[in-house]
């Protein structure tokens, strides 16, 4: 006779589910596909592209000042840091003599940038923590640095300030001023983020040895910025590869060791610090002189490979351009910082619960439009 | 049925004269229940445009202030078209509980609203298991939201259910274990007793110490009760998107999201009765005008409605696994403690009373 | 490390087996004195399997057979002296006639950088080694390359579509790509 056996055990199997991608905490158009066990997580599958648009492609096609338009749309949050990376590369490859006052303001302003994200970023990460009054918080800062960048260069987002050769136009009579009002207003605003959010004893216990990402594994997986150096990995473009103005000041690179979340978000708190600190002291010092060096109407790059990496406010951003020395590039491909961050996310929120999830992931700071370039 | 006021009593003879006795009860019953209902409409409407100006307010907000004078319009334009709104679902839902949910929910906080005494007059239900009823028809509405979560064939709407009922068995001990302590002091469970025994001092005096703390307990348990932040995990709307109400819309929606506002000044309105006195005023000052009490209880109530609201804008949200370490591993010990300390206490006659 | 020492030192592991050939022969012709011909070289023979260049970059250039790819990539990074532990880019290139996978390494100890560029002739079906056992970051960009190009990757865990839909045809990074309704060609 054959036997059959029942198996009586109660069991569970693991379930999978949709995060996103229209989901809050996705901060856009990302799809996770969790496979989930209770509460627990088992698995995270990144599915990308719902916007991807094929910049590099597009670049195949567009002369290097048209390029530079399409770097705003890729990390909208650092959108002049991304210009100056292109329009670096374009600059260091046809070796220009960039003058010195486009040095300091792209500089200055690329700090300004860095705040702004930074002060999106933190009010999207209280939020995603649950703590919603942060959201405003941060974006009541923001809004300032906003208002210099809209009186200087008629933008507020998608900035288009750089150009090959230096500046589109010269920076606003009331930049200076208005800069140093901000810092002023923002030297005593940073402290109060402490009190609302980093003190709070539910935070630390949100994000304290969530999301552990160690040294050795932040490297392996290209992790930069402030994920990377949270973990310890010294990777911040701006001190080992100065570039603009940036060799001029004197900062410290943000670095912690614990690799958790609570890692990441004091890095960035600090980075906050620092950019001001670069900003003070370049802001006074601006020299005279012009704001662009004439380049020709067609810009043709010499024949070769071309390599710049910046920081950006989520890590390095890498431009490679591979020139045929006519005025398109052969191949472009942006390195962009949240590719290589996206893709540590399964490594370092499995185990952890569906909070945690979120938690970590606001920390990684994310911005669609970076991946899918 | 404890009313007295003289409208009451007008339309209670009026009644009486015209039907027999039993039909004028009924009547009389309906008519308290579309009061009631009135209430429970006015002040969930109240509550919410309450919440969204202090939200503002803490937020750097203007918050609503266009319909109607300073806004007060804002929420009854926001049911209305909730009213309007087409009442979407699943194809694969459970239709009759996914239906049902919504009214186990709004119907046990309706029915706790029944025993909270406004004033000395104003009691709907003066029933002498007042706490006890309380304890128990709060902890009701979780299998409605527990019903509403299974039956909407969502997985983040089940999630959420089963936070909430992970969440709710588990609070309910500290709030009625911090009730209980009060109760060592008034030996009674009627709430118009309990509210007399503090006319020589509110109970959060009398009980001093180990009062501070029940209440205190009493309120992160409440909070927790309400799934309101930074216990909302059963929304966790950065987490499951809307929780346990994803697929619900229209006026559905609407019935969660008063229930919620319901139970928030439900456990307000405990606290005031249990801890503060209630109805009375402060050291007797308004006693002669027995009306001014229903003012006195709201206020309390308000008060203590704003520390909820206080707590839900500035605090982060707790993970599921901490919110479980809270109440078991922390609130419940400290509270079985501070049972025995309030009883040695009552013994000892260590209660001050003016 | 400079980039002459670097070239040196990489230079050294993958040693040409025709220069061993040509001592083999040459020390095989003193004794047996046959076989002479086709042993002058037109040029000096590399004396690596693989070739550096710098020109037209910045960084110091390899180009690697794909069949030593792996082993040199392992070694790039095990070995103490180049120590190349961040992939800072790996990119996928059509070069016209053979299609290409371009590394950019760094040391974050030694702070030196390198780029290794790996190519096949293959356009039907490209294949090169997977390095994502070497560098983590490597799944995502490989999956960006194989969806893009088309470059199959040996012992990728997860090689699927990336950003584009499993049922879509054709490589749409590679130059023979058409699509005439997406595209707009100047």
């Amino acid at each position: 006779m054959q036997e059959t056996t029942i198996d009586k055990s109660f069991k569970t199997e693991p379930y999978q589910i949709n995060m996103g991608p229209q989901h809050p905490a996705t901060h856009g158009v990302l799809r996770l596909v969790l496979t989930i066990d209770g509460e627990i997580i088992k698995k995270v599958e990144p599915d990308l592209g719902y916007i991807h648009r094929s910049i590099e492609k597009m670049c195949e096609r567009d002369s290097y000042q048209q390029i530079v338009h399409l770097t705003d749309r890729m990390d909208y949050l650092s959108s002049h840091i991304n210009n100056e990376a292109v329009c670096l590369t374009v600059e260091n490859a046809l070796e220009l003599e960039i003058p010195e006052r486009v040095k300091y303001v792209r500089t200055i302003i690329g700090e300004l940038t860095r705040i702004a994200s930074h002060c999106l970023w933190w009010g999207v990460m209280g939020m995603d923590v649950g703590a919603l009054t942060t959201y405003f918080y941060g974006f009541r800062d923001r809004e300032m640095i906003n208002d210099i960048f809209e009186e200087t260069c008629g933008a507020r987002l998608t900035m288009n300030y750089n150009v090959p050769g230096g500046l589109m136009f010269d920076i606003h009579p009331n930049f200076v001023k208005r800069t140093k009002d901000f810092i002023a207003h923002f030297k005593t605003k940073l402290p109060e983020y402490d009190r609302l959010l980093t003190e709070n004893v539910i935070f630390q216990k949100r994000t304290k040895g969530v999301g552990i990402l160690s040294k050795e594994d932040a490297i392996s997986f290209g992790a930069t910025g402030p994920v990377g150096r949270a973990s310890g990995f010294s990777c911040d473009v701006r001190k080992h590869h100065p570039y603009s103005a940036l060799d001029k000041v004197t900062f410290n690179e943000a670095l912690k060791t614990e690799g958790d979340t609570f890692a990441r978000y004091q890095v960035r708190i600090q980075e906050m610090w620092e950019s001001l600190s670069i900003v003070e002291q370049l802001i006074d010092n601006i020299p005279e002189g012009d704001f662009r060096v004439a380049t020709k109407a067609v810009i043709k790059l010499p024949k070769g490979e071309f390599y710049q990496k910046v920081e950006t406010a989520r890590g390095e951003l890498g431009v490679y351009i591979i020139s045929t020395g006519t005025k398109n590039p052969y191949r472009l491909k942006f390195r962009s910082p949240g590719f290589s961050n996206l893709s540590l996310l399964n490594h370092i929120s499995v185990g952890g619960k569906i909070g945690d999830l979120v938690a970590t992931m606001a920390t990684l700071d994310l911005v669609i439009p970076d991946i899918d370039r | 049925m404890n009313i007295s006021l003289s409208i009451t009593k007008n339309i209670h003879d009026w009644l009486l004269s015209i039907m027999p006795e039993s039909a004028a009860n009924i009547v009389e019953m309906v008519l308290i229940g579309l009061l009631y209902l009135a209430i429970f409409a006015i002040l969930g409407l109240f509550l919410v445009l309450l919440e969204r100006r202090i939200a503002a307010w803490f937020q750097l907000r203007i918050g609503p202030n266009r319909v109607g004078f300073h806004g007060l319009l804002q929420t009854m334009a926001d049911a209305l078209k909730l009213l309007s709104k087409e009442l979407t679902g699943t194809t694969k839902a459970d239709k009759f509980l996914y239906n049902l949910a919504p009214y186990f929910v709004i119907v046990s906080s309706l029915m706790a609203l029944a025993v909270i005494p406004f004033t000395k007059e104003f009691h709907a239900f003066d029933i002498n298991i007042g706490i006890f009823f309380l304890i128990a028809i709060s902890s009701v509405g979780v299998i409605g939201i527990l019903l509403g979560g299974w039956a909407s064939n969502n997985k983040f709407a089940l999630i959420g259910a089963m936070r909430s009922g992970v969440q709710t068995i588990s609070y309910e001990l500290s709030v009625a274990l911090s009730l209980l302590t009060m109760i060592i002091i008034t030996g009674s469970l009627q709430l118009s007793e309990i509210i007399e025994v503090q006319k020589s001092g509110w109970l959060i005096v009398q009980g001093h110490i180990p009062a501070i703390i029940a209440f205190m307990v009493f309120m992160i348990s409440g909070t927790a009760e309400s799934n309101r932040a930074p216990f909302d995990m059963v929304e966790a709307e950065s987490e499951l998107g809307a929780g346990f109400h994803t697929e619900y819309s229209g006026m559905k929606f609407a019935y969660f999201f008063l229930a919620e506002f319901i139970n928030m000044f439900i456990i307000a309105a405990i606290a005031a009765t249990v801890f503060f006195g209630g109805w009375l005023s402060p050291f007797g000052i308004t006693e002669s005008i027995p009306w001014l009490g229903v003012f006195w209880f709201l206020g309390k109530t308000f008060i203590l409605v704003f520390l909820m609201m206080w707590f839900r804008w500035t605090f982060p949200r707790l993970r599921v696994d901490q919110l479980l370490t809270l109440e078991w591993k922390y609130l419940l010990p400290i509270n079985l403690v501070n049972i025995i300390i309030m009883a040695l206490i009552v013994w000892l006659n260590l209660t001050i009373q003016f | 490390m400079t980039n002459e020492e670097l070239q040196d030192l990489i230079g050294s592991w993958f040693p040409n087996p025709e220069t061993d050939k040509f001592s083999e022969i040459v020390e095989a012709s003193e004794t047996e004195g046959s076989s002479e011909e086709a042993l002058e070289p037109s040029k000096p023979i590399n004396p690596s399997l693989l070739e550096f260049t710098q020109e037209g970059s910045q960084f110091l250039n390899i180009n690697v057979n794909p069949k030593q790819l792996h082993a040199l990539m392992n070694q790039l990074k095990s070995n103490e002296q180049t120590n190349f532990d961040y992939l800072f880019c790996l990119s996928g290139v059509d070069w016209g006639e053979a299609l290409g996978v371009v590394y950019h390494l760094e040391s974050t100890t030694h702070r030196h950088t390198i780029v290794v560029k790996a190519n096949t002739k293959d356009r039907e079906k490209p294949t090169l080694d997977s390095v994502y056992n070497i560098w983590a970051t490597a799944e995502f960009h490989e999956r960006e390359v194989f969806d893009f190009f088309g470059i199959k990757f040996n012992n990728h865990p997860n090689l699927k579509r990336l950003f584009l839909t499993d049922d879509w045809e054709g490589y749409p990074l590679r130059k023979d790509y058409v699509d005439e309704i997406n595209m707009v060609i100047k």
